[in-house]
C-alpha cells in the first residue's frame, strides 16, 4: 500500500510499521481499500487480542500462500458462506475460556450480502459474540469481477457487461432489523470516524457489523490512487451514507453531504465501469434522495435531502 | 455398571455430552447442532444437557452447524454435532473443509434417504457420499455400539496419529429410534478414558492461518499425510480398544465383525443393522448343514483391505449386501471390496433395503439361494423387498 496522502500518513506509524495486521509483501491490488482498512483495524485495534475468520473473497488469497501468511493474527480461512458461523465457534470457545479475543469477520459483499446473508443473520439474530467487517467493493472481486447484490445500478461488471439494472441492497437496514448492538457504515476517506468506528466496534459486546466502501481498482476500472477520493466523492454526494445504528433503532449520521451534482458526476466520470451504461448523476438523484428522506426519518431529523 | 433404557440417538448424545465435559479441564465443549429426521433427537438431547464449560449453539443450517463445529473445534474445544440426509448433503462442504483442517470433529448420522422425492427411511447413500472426504466412518449395529463407538470416535479423532474427523452412523429409525439397554460409565470413567483434547494447529497466540492458499506440490503432501494417518487409524483402533477394555470393562467392537466366517464357503458381506440380520440367517443356514458366515464392515473409513482380503480368502461365494445404489454403478460397499476377493470367488451385489426397506430374513435366504445356483459374478441386482 502506498502512504495515501489522504490519510495525512496516518495508517502508517511506527507500530504499525513493526507489526502491521497486513504484512508487507501481500498480493492485494495496488490502492486496494481492504489493504487501507486492515491499516486502520491495527491502529484502532491496538494491544487488543484478535482472531480473524475470513471466507473465501479477495482477502483468502491477501494471506499468500501456505506456510506463510501475511495476516499478523491468527486467522481461519472458512468456507464462502461461514464466515459468521465459525466465529461463532471461536467466540463462544473464547468465552468459554474466559479470554478477551476479540473474533473478527472480514468479508467482501458477496460473503455478505449473498451467500453469507443467511449464516450472517442467524450469527446477528442470536447475538453472538462477533466484530462482523464487511469490506464492499461492490463486486465478486476473487472470481474476476461478476455482479453481487451489492454492485450499485449501472455498473458494468463481467456478468452485467451492459449495467446492473437493479440497485444495491440496504445491508445496514438489513442489520439494523436484526436489532443488534451495533450498526455502521464507514468512509476510509474520514480517518477520524472510522478509528472511532473501529473501536468503539472492537469494544461492544455482542454482534456488531461494519459496512466499509472498499475502493477496487482493478474491479470498478479506476486509478489506484484515487480509492480515498473515489469514496469521499461518494460520501460527499450521498450515494455512500455514513451513518450508526445502535440497537437498531437509534440513528445517527455522521457526515452530512452537501449533495453536490459535481461530485456525483466525478465519482461515475472516475471509474470505466459506469462508462456507457447509461447512468448519471440524474438517474441516481431520486433514490439518493428516497434514501435520505428515510434516512432522515430514522435518525429524527426531518431536513429535506437536498438542501440547496 | 449402570444400565439405561435409552434409544440410539439418546445412546449417541449421551456418549457426546459425556466426552464433552470430559473435556472441562482443557478448552471445553463447543458443538452447533440442527435438527432432521431420524438425527433430530440426538441434537434436542444435547440441547437437554448442562455440559460444564460447554456450548450447545442453535445453528441456522447444518452448513453453519458444522461451521461453528470448525470455528469450535480450530479453537481447541471438543466437538460434536448431528444430522443425516439432506442435512448432510446441505452440510457437505463444510465437511470438506472440516477435514481440510484435520479437525477431531465427531459426527452422528442416522442413516437416511436422500430426497426429493421425500423419504425419511434408512439408507447410507447420505454417509457414503462423504466417502472420499478425509473422515472416518464407522458403521453400528445396536444402541450399545452407537455408544460405544462415538467415545471411541472421540479418541481416534483425537489422537495425534490421526487427527481428523470422524464420522459415526446407524441406521435411522431402525436403530435411531430402538430403544434398548445400554451400558453407561461414569464420567469418571469417561475423564480416564478421553484426557483433555489437544489439537495442535488450534488459532492460538501464532499468527498462523489455517486453511489458506496452497500449491498442486503442498496439496498433494496434505493429502498423503491425510490418508497415511487415516492408515494408521486401524492400528490405532485396536489401541483404543485396548483402553476402552481396561476403563470400562468390556471390548468396543471390532473394526470387522466377523460371524462363522472362518470356515464358511459363503459369506455375507453388509454394514449396519443388515448385518445383524445376517447373522441371524448364517443360523439358519448353518442348521442346514450349508457354512455361510458374515462379516459387518464397522470401519468403512479407512477401508481395512489387508483383514478383508484374509477373510476372503478362499471362499466360494460372497453376497455383498448393499443398503444404497450408486446410480449407474451398483452398491459402494460392493464397488470397494469386491477387489479383494479371489479371482476365482463368485462375487455377487445385491442392492437390499434401499430406500428404507425392511430386510428381513427370508429376503436373504431367498437371495443366498440364488447365489447357491450361480457359476459366476453377475451385474449388481437392485432387490426390492417391499
Ligand atoms: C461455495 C462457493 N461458491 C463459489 C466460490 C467462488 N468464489 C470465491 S470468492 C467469490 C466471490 C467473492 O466475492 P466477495 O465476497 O465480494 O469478495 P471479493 O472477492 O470481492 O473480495 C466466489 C464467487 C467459492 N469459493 N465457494
Ligand atoms: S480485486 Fe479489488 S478488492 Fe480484490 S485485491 Fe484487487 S483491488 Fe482489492
Ligand atoms: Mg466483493
Amino acid at each position: 500500500m502506498m502512504n495515501e496522502p489522504a490519510l495525512n500518513g496516518m495508517a502508517y506509524t511506527e507500530r504499525d510499521r513493526r507489526e502491521p495486521l497486513l504484512r508487507p509483501g501481500n498480493s492485494n491490488c495496488g490502492g486496494c481499500g481492504m489493504s487501507n482498512l486492515m491499516q486502520m483495524l491495527r491502529r484502532a485495534a491496538a494491544d487488543r487480542e484478535l482472531k480473524m475468520v475470513v471466507p473465501a473473497c479477495c482477502a483468502a488469497v491477501t494471506s499468500g500462500g501456505f506456510p506463510e501468511s501475511a495476516f499478523s493474527i491468527p486467522t481461519i480461512m472458512s468456507t464462502f458462506a461461514s464466515a459468521a458461523s465459525v466465529a461463532t465457534g471461536v467466540a463462544a470457545v473464547a468465552q468459554l475460556n474466559g479470554e478477551e479475543t476479540r473474533v473478527i469477520c472480514l468479508a467482501g459483499d458477496g460473503g455478505t450480502y449473498d451467500i453469507g446473508m443467511g449464516t450472517l443473520s442467524a450469527a446477528a439474530e442470536r447475538n453472538e459474540d462477533i466484530l462482523y467487517i464487511c469490506y464492499d467493493n461492490e463486486i465478486y472481486g476473487n472470481t474476476g469481477g461478476q455482479r453481487s447484490s451489492a454492485t450499485p445500478v449501472g455498473a458494468a461488471t463481467t456478468s452485467t457487461l451492459r449495467g446492473k439494472q437493479e440497485g444495491k441492497k440496504d445491508i445496514l437496514g438489513i442489520m439494523a432489523a436484526h436489532r443488534i448492538p451495533y450498526a455502521a457504515s464507514i468512509s476510509l476517506a474520514h480517518i477520524d470516524d472510522t478509528l472511532r468506528k473501529l473501536q468503539f466496534a472492537l469494544d461492544a459486546k455482542g454482534f456488531r457489523f461494519l459496512h466499509v466502501l472498499s475502493p477496487c481498482p482493478t474491479g470498478w476500472k479506476s486509478e489506484p490512487a484515487m480509492g480515498i477520493e473515489l469514496v469521499r466523492l461518494a460520501v460527499r454526494s450521498g450515494l455512500f451514507p455514513v451513518f450508526e445504528v445502535f440497537d437498531g433503532e437509534r440513528y445517527l449520521i455522521n457526515v452530512e453531504p452537501e449533495f453536490s451534482a459535481e461530485a456525483l458526476t466525478m465519482y461515475l466520470a472516475l471509474q470505466r465501469r459506469f462508462r456507457n451504461t447509461g447512468v448519471t448523476e440524474e438517474s441516481l438523484r431520486p433514490s439518493i434522495e428516497r434514501y435520505w428522506n428515510y434516512l432522515r426519518l430514522m435518525s429524527g431529523r426531518i431536513v429535506p435531502a437536498r438542501r440547496n | 455398571m449402570p444400565v439405561e433404557l435409552i434409544s440410539a440417538n439418546h445412546a449417541a448424545a449421551l456418549a457426546a455430552t459425556l466426552a464433552g465435559r470430559a473435556n472441562r479441564t482443557a478448552r471445553g465443549f463447543c458443538s452447533g447442532v440442527y435438527p432432521i429426521t431420524p438425527s433430530t433427537e440426538c441434537m434436542e438431547y444435547l440441547c437437554g444437557q448442562e455440559i460444564e464449560k460447554g456450548k450447545v449453539v442453535r445453528a441456522d443450517s447444518e452448513h453453519n452447524a458444522m461451521g461453528i463445529c470448525i470455528g469450535a473445534s480450530a479453537s481447541g474445544a471438543r466437538s460434536f454435532t448431528t444430522t443425516c440426509s439432506n442435512g448432510l448433503a446441505y452440510m457437505i462442504e463444510n465437511c470438506v473443509a472440516a477435514a481440510g483442517y484435520r479437525l477431531p470433529i465427531v459426527m452422528s448420522v442416522a442413516n437416511r434417504t436422500l430426497g426429493p422425492p421425500w423419504n425419511i427411511w434408512a439408507d447410507h447413500g447420505d454417509s457414503l457420499m462423504m466417502r472420499d472426504l478425509g473422515w472416518l466412518q464407522l458403521y453400528s449395529a445396536d444402541n450399545q455400539e452407537v455408544f460405544d463407538t462415538v467415545l471411541c470416535a472421540f479418541k481416534l479423532a483425537e489422537d495425534p496419529r490421526v487427527m481428523m474427523p470422524a464420522l459415526t452412523c446407524m441406521d435411522g429409525f431402525i436403530l435411531s429410534h430402538t430403544m434398548a439397554q445400554v451400558e453407561v460409565p461414569s464420567q469418571e470413567q469417561v475423564d480416564r478414558f478421553l484426557p483433555p483434547t489437544d489439537i495442535p494447529q488450534r488459532l492460538d497466540k501464532s499468527a498462523h492461518t489455517l486453511g489458506q492458499m496452497e500449491t498442486p506440490h503442498q496439496s498433494v503432501v496434505h493429502r498423503m499425510q491425510h490418508h497415511q494417518a487415516m492408515l494408521t487409524a486401524q492400528q490405532v483402533y485396536a489401541e483404543i480398544q485396548d483402553s476402552f477394555e481396561e476403563v470400562f470393562g468390556r471390548r468396543p467392537a471390532d473394526p470387522l465383525v466377523t460371524y462363522r466366517a472362518e470356515d464358511a464357503e459363503t459369506l455375507i458381506v453388509s454394514m449396519g443393522t443388515l448385518g445383524v440380520t445376517a447373522e441371524r440367517v448364517v443360523d439358519q443356514l448353518r442348521e442346514q448343514g450349508q457354512a455361510v458366515g458374515s462379516v459387518r464392515v464397522r470401519m468403512f473409513r479407512p477401508v481395512l483391505d489387508g483383514d478383508l482380503r484374509k477373510i476372503f480368502a478362499g471362499k466360494k461365494r460372497i453376497a455383498v449386501l448393499d443398503r444404497d445404489v450408486s446410480i449407474g454403478f451398483g452398491g459402494v460397499l460392493w464397488g470397494e471390496v469386491r477387489g479383494f476377493a479371489e479371482p476365482a470367488t463368485i462375487v455377487q451385489n445385491y442392492m437390499v433395503g434401499v430406500g428404507g426397506g425392511d430386510v428381513r430374513p427370508e429376503h436373504m435366504l431367498t437371495l443366498l439361494a440364488e447365489l447357491e445356483q450361480s457359476h459366476e459374478s453377475g451385474a449388481p441386482q437392485i432387490v426390492e423387498v417391499a
